[in-house]
């Protein structure tokens, strides 16, 4: 009898856990996640034409082979994200310093391409909850690439941990200024900012070109380049090569914290989401909306300079014509899969940078085309984005209080 | 015989409420059969069901002894039921005939509009009902009674028996909701019934001919207007004994606390919404601005709290000149100002209970420290305000969102009533509120104003503007058309001032003579 009771009290409990587990938010990034791996992984088999050929054997060779390419194409994405354990302890055993820096450089590559997530992941984010949505990111990128580099081989002389915070401190000075143009001109005369910081983007691309081709061209190359910029403003590498790994990652560590802070601890964060949650209810508890506006957008713009200042001055060490490759366009998926919180939008900006470190190496070694990723990414985002489709699969209870959905201003400024 | 509509044990449940627990309701042929009840207790829902919105967990539904199921507003049509949104859902730079066909185009020659055949029909329909309604108006030039009844004959252009109206009256003129229950009757007379959801006790004894009460989701009793007077019937909706009037004293006005000259306010269509508005509020005394929603209240209240900047005129509170200030300024002067639209304007739904009650005290000890929020000290007064004004929440923070409305009302109270305020500006401060809320928040208004709180009461309710103003104005088209003591004011003059017309002294004689006839 007493055990029996015991039983049932111990199903309830566990019913309980599963009825709590199923109305967390963060059950359903992690269903989304899984599903779109599942998903990409069925894809991957639809193109794969030896898959074709054992279904011709029979169904379950076809089956297995769905299986087995499947496990080919995520374990090399994998290893290529991680590292290879197997050649990590060979090199290890074999004490070749050279050999054990290749063997964990995937990880540490992986930390490397994050970084620059982390920050524009973190500007997008940061424009959302103030109910402004910063298509800008990867222009405030360039033009933070571009005074970050100037600073860096203009100023002279300068010991590393002056010139360092000097060249950062230029990246997130341009990008602001990318940022406070769309924001100012927002919350003076309505100008959506989606238009606006379109528009910017183009500018951004057009005038980087135009300065390496000409006013900042390194006089010593033919090709569009800017001149080396100073060691004393290189972002300090913890390792030989070819780990490439720097300073820039715990820097935007610190600096995810520091939006947390002023986000959710501060009066100034507080008038922030009050204005992006609700600007009517904004205005009528006296906070300025437009001083938000043009801050928030300033300050948008100035994180993602910063990513733009990490790539100049941690990787490449000079400015190149299209050095960020997207960035700033993946960070506004990378933010809302972070639930445009800073702590989330580190975790995500680590998936999106492992996934793009590793589907290099996925598509070397098992030959799937590294666009596979891209469809994992979009999966993802779209489960994301229609929490309804992930509850209806896993058939997951509808949480009691709404989830906080993401408000963009409409058009003409409301 | 079957009755022409048989509800029977519907019940809804949504995640953690039981919104209709096994409601029966019959309804006859010819008769307005009143729905009464508070806000929350499942009116709506059960209509939504009726209508084919929602689709109930359990429960028939049967319409003229035949069962049938209804899963969309299709299928209700089908069904002869139609209805009469709280929300009028017209097209305003469409005619009334093209928003009456709209969904059900007359068609000739294979696809093109018949705007003749169905101006014709509505013609029809009108005459028959005395509806008086013109088919080739513009939506937008109609004043809102006769859009209601633009929505009345979309309904029965679809040719439907059962009209559920909800909460008709609560955008018309007084004068405009005797107009609608003549209509209503005329419609029953000629063999339509209605549904008549409502949470106004005084319209339920003027127009039904049966009352349903529900409370939380359950029948509480049925009646009829001869059998229940207005203190019963509020008892059953809220399940207490409820005072209807709120006692007042006499009020002892003090000194000018709030001083408006001459004032205009454009609107955002660049009209004059406030045209030359003069007047004082002085302590210790309620100052009601009666009138028809759109008169120009809302832009008024928007410049008295700094919200739109007025064109001309003057603002002082308590001395000080205020009439470009910001609204942070105004509120910091010792101005409270509870807003028209509380989702829209007094609350972040997303944020917690604690953060809307710090709203706009947030930057100020102890509340915050430099630029640090001290979240102890917020959670603290937020449990403490939640205790002393009775807001019913599962805890500080749960976000505002998940209260229900009198609740939220009452966070809005809480937070402007626990600052130091010498003025207070109350916007349709009861507005879809409950009968239970209503009669606290009129108490509390009150006790500020015998502590010597100055009170500027904007409201749309003229119960709810005798009840507690001492004086009253009354707003038309931008300007203040009168301003009357409360002892001279009555619902019929109050009344005629809101449509535009200012009675004579002698007509003013004249009613309330008759006034004093029918009370004795």
């Amino acid at each position: 009898m007493e055990k029996q009771k015991q039983v049932q009290k111990r199903q309830s409990a566990t019913a309980i856990f599963f009825d709590e587990l199923s109305k967390s938010p963060g059950l359903i990034t992690f269903l989304a996640i899984l599903t779109g791996i599942i998903i990409s992984g069925l894809l991957v088999a639809a193109t794969t034409v030896e898959v074709y050929e054992a279904f011709s054997v029979s169904f379950f060779h076809g089956m297995g082979e769905i299986f087995k390419t499947a496990w080919s194409t995520y374990s090399s994405l994998f290893l290529g994200a991680f590292g290879n354990p197997k050649t990590i302890i060979t090199a290890v055993q074999g004490g070749d310093a050279l050999a054990i820096r290749r063997a964990i450089n995937p990880f540490f590559e992986s930390l490397v391409q994050s970084t620059p997530y982390i920050f524009a992941g973190l500007s997008v984010a940061l424009g959302f909850r103030v109910g402004l949505f910063n298509i800008g990111a990867e222009g405030q990128i360039f033009i933070g690439a571009l005074t970050s580099v100037y600073a860096g081989y203009a100023i002279t002389g300068l010991p590393a941990f002056i010139h360092i915070p000097i060249a950062l401190l230029a990246g997130a000075l341009g990008g602001a200024l990318w940022g406070f143009v769309p924001g100012f001109l927002k919350a003076k005369t309505g100008a959506h900012e989606v238009i606006i910081t379109i528009m910017m983007n183009y500018i951004a691309f057009k005038f980087t070109d135009f300065m390496i081709n000409g006013p900042m061209q390194d006089p010593n190359e033919y090709t569009p380049k800017t001149p080396w910029i100073q060691e004393s403003a290189q972002l300090t590498r913890f390792f030989e090569d070819p780990i490439r790994f720097h300073l820039g990652f715990f820097v935007a560590l610190a600096v995810a914290f520091v939006i947390y802070w002023l986000l959710f601890k501060t009066t100034w964060g507080f008038e922030l989401r009050t204005v992006g949650s609700n600007p009517n209810g904004a205005r009528y508890a006296g906070i300025n909306t437009t001083r938000s506006t043009i801050i928030a957008m300033s300050l948008a713009g100035s994180l993602a300079g910063l990513a733009g200042a990490n790539e100049v001055l941690g990787l490449n060490h000079r400015l190149v014509p299209s050095f960020s490759s997207g960035y700033g366009f993946d960070s506004i998926a990378l933010a809302l899969l972070g639930k445009n919180h800073p702590f989330g939008v580190v975790l995500s900006a680590l998936l999106f940078g492992f996934l793009r470190n590793g589907s290099r190496q996925m598509q070397l070694k098992s030959g799937v085309p590294i666009d596979i990723v891209s469809i994992l990414q979009a999966l993802i985002l779209a489960f994301i984005a229609a929490p309804a489709i992930i509850r209806t699969i896993f058939r997951l209870k509808k949480p009691e209080i709404e989830e906080e959905s993401i408000k963009v201003g409409g058009w003409g400024g409301n | 015989m079957a009755p022409l509509l048989e509800l029977k044990g519907i019940t809804k449940r949504f995640p953690g409420v039981l919104a209709n627990d096994h409601i029966d309701l019959t309804l006859e042929k010819g008769e307005i059969h009143a729905l009464l009840g508070e806000n929350g207790a499942g009116k709506t829902t059960l209509m939504n069901i009726l209508y084919g919105l929602y689709s109930p967990d359990e429960g028939d539904i049967f319409v003229n002894g035949q069962k049938i199921t209804i899963q969309g507003p299709t299928d209700a049509i089908k069904a002869g039921i139609g209805m009469v949104h709280q929300h009028f859902m017209l097209i305003p730079v469409f005619t009334v005939t093209e928003n009456i066909m709209l969904g059900e185009e007359a068609v000739k020659f294979g696809g093109f509009l018949d705007r003749k055949k169905a101006a014709a029909k509505i013609k029809q329909i009108s005459d028959t009902y005395e509806l008086n309604v013109n088919p080739n108006a513009y939506v937008r030039d109609l004043p809102v009674g006769n859009q209601q009844r633009v929505e009345i004959i979309k309904i029965l252009f679809r040719e439907a028996e059962i009209l559920i109206m909800d909460e008709p009256s609560a955008v018309l003129t007084p004068q405009e909701v005797d107009e609608l229950f003549k209509i209503m009757r005329i419609l029953v007379d000629q063999g339509k019934s209605i549904i008549f959801i409502t949470h106004k006790l005084r319209e339920v004894m003027e127009c039904a001919d049966r009352i349903t009460v529900i409370r939380g989701g359950k029948v509480v009793g049925s009646t009829t207007p001869k059998e229940a007077d207005t203190k019963k019937l509020a008892a059953m909706m809220v399940g207490r004994e409820v005072e209807l009037k709120v006692k007042k004293t006499k009020a002892k006005p003090g000194n000018t606390v709030l001083h408006v000259e001459n004032l205009r306010v454009l609107n955002a269509q660049e009209q004059f919404a406030v045209d030359g508005v003069s007047f004082d509020v002085k302590e210790g005394e309620v100052f009601g601005i009666a009138g028809v929603q759109g008169n120009g209240q809302t832009e008024l209240v928007r410049a008295l709290t700094g919200l739109l900047p007025p064109t001309e005129g003057e603002i002082e509170i308590l001395g000080q000149e205020t009439t470009k200030e910001r609204p942070r300024s105004i509120t910091e002067l010792g101005s409270a100002h509870i807003p028209e639209d509380r989702q829209k304007d007094g609350l972040i739904l997303a944020f917690p209970v604690s953060e809307n009650l710090v709203l706009n005290s947030y930057f100020h000890e102890p509340f915050s420290k430099g630029i640090r929020l001290q979240f102890d000290e917020i959670a603290e007064s937020g449990k403490q305000l939640v205790e002393k004004f009775d807001i019913r929440t599962p805890g500080i923070n749960t976000p505002v969102s998940s209260l229900s409305g009198g609740n939220q009302q009452k966070v809005i109270v809480a937070r402007e009533f626990s600052r130091p305020i010498k003025l207070l500006i109350a916007s349709q401060p009861t507005r879809g509120l409950d009968v239970g809320s209503i009669e606290y928040i009129h108490k509390r208004v009150l006790e500020k104003r015998n502590e010597g709180c100055a009170i500027l009461l904007v409201s749309t309710e003229l119960d709810e503007i005798i009840q507690l103003s001492d004086r009253i104005a009354v707003m038309y088209r931008g300007k203040i058309l009168d301003v009357l003591d409360v002892e001279d004011a009555s619902k019929e003059i109050l009344g005629l001032l809101m449509a535009g017309i200012k009675p004579s002294d002698e007509m003013k004689q004249k009613i309330t003579k008759e006034e004093q006839i029918i009370l004795t």
